[in-house]
């Protein structure tokens, strides 16, 4: 078995330092941004509306930028632009770890409803969400192909 | 929260994401058509965000700890944004099943693991 290491620049891009800074870098803003919304919007009645309202627009807006920069293997500007943008900051801005903790304390705490409401809504709302931003971006690109 | 911590949860954040997109990149297989690394990342963020706030509850933890690593760290390695497209990608592939398991299962594993993380970091 030959031991030889690939060409830097054929490294697959997870283990490239400048793409996983780009990330770094998308999902420090995103945390941010995550953060002061969590601070400034409060719970409506023990619902968290901030996390529920940051995950449905974050799963419209990757729909969006994803049916934007297509399916094919992306590379160059475009892969960067995912990488910060998609895996970074709206990786960074969403999360699930917070949908499903305060959904177990819901459910810990006898609001069973509120927890159900909260869990199934964010993961529909989520769905149609994306649904949503991927037709805006493939309604997009086929007026741009009619009319370049 | 003083600045100071929401500057650390932040970068804590940032971290947390560059290891989403390296573990993932180290889970994907051109065998394997089910996009696991979403999968076992939610659900390794759902158990510790649920022992750390199961040890804040406990007031083992400060609550800066569990800013930074809570909201920050916990909050960037796990997306909700990826999980909702790569679902409706599978479907619309009509792999039912995959998409399935990509949104309803990953709520339903996800709150499971919460919720024992919840028990072990409050019986700590």
């Amino acid at each position: 078995m030959s031991a030889r290491n690939p060409p830097k620049n054929h490294r697959p891009a997870h283990l490239r330092p400048g793409l996983i800074g780009l990330v770094i870098l998308g999902g420090t803003v995103g945390t941010a941004a995550r953060e002061l919304l969590t601070l400034s919007i409060p719970d409506l009645g023990g619902f968290p509306l901030a996390i529920f309202l940051i995950n449905v627009v974050g799963s419209f807006a990757l729909g969006l930028l994803l049916e934007r920069l297509g399916s094919a293997t992306l590379t160059g500007s475009k892969l960067r632009g995912r990488l910060l943008l998609g895996t970074g900051f709206l990786g960074g801005f969403t999360t699930y770890s917070a949908l499903a903790t305060h959904t177990a304390q819901l459910f810990g705490g006898q609001e069973v409803a509120t927890g159900i409401l909260y869990a199934i809504g964010t993961l529909v709302t989520g769905l149609v969400a994306a649904i949503v931003g991927i037709r805006i971006s493939a309604g997009l690109r086929a007026r741009d192909e009619v009319h370049p | 929260m003083t600045p100071l911590v929401f500057v650390a949860l932040a970068l804590a954040g940032g971290l947390g994401a560059g290891a989403r997109f390296v573990l993932d990149g180290m889970l994907w297989r051109r065998s394997v058509r089910y996009p696991v690394g979403t999968l076992l990342i939610n659900v390794t963020g759902s158990f510790l965000l649920g022992v750390v706030t199961g040890l804040a509850l406990a007031a083992v933890l400060p609550v800066e700890a569990q800013l930074i690593v809570g909201s920050g760290f916990l909050g960037g390695y796990t997306t909700f944004s990826t999980a909702s497209v790569e679902s409706v990608r599978l479907a619309q592939e009509r792999r039912y099943g995959s998409a399935l398991l990509s949104s309803v299962g990953m709520l339903v594993l996800t709150i499971v693991a919460s919720a024992g993380g919840l028990l072990l970091g409050s019986a700590a």
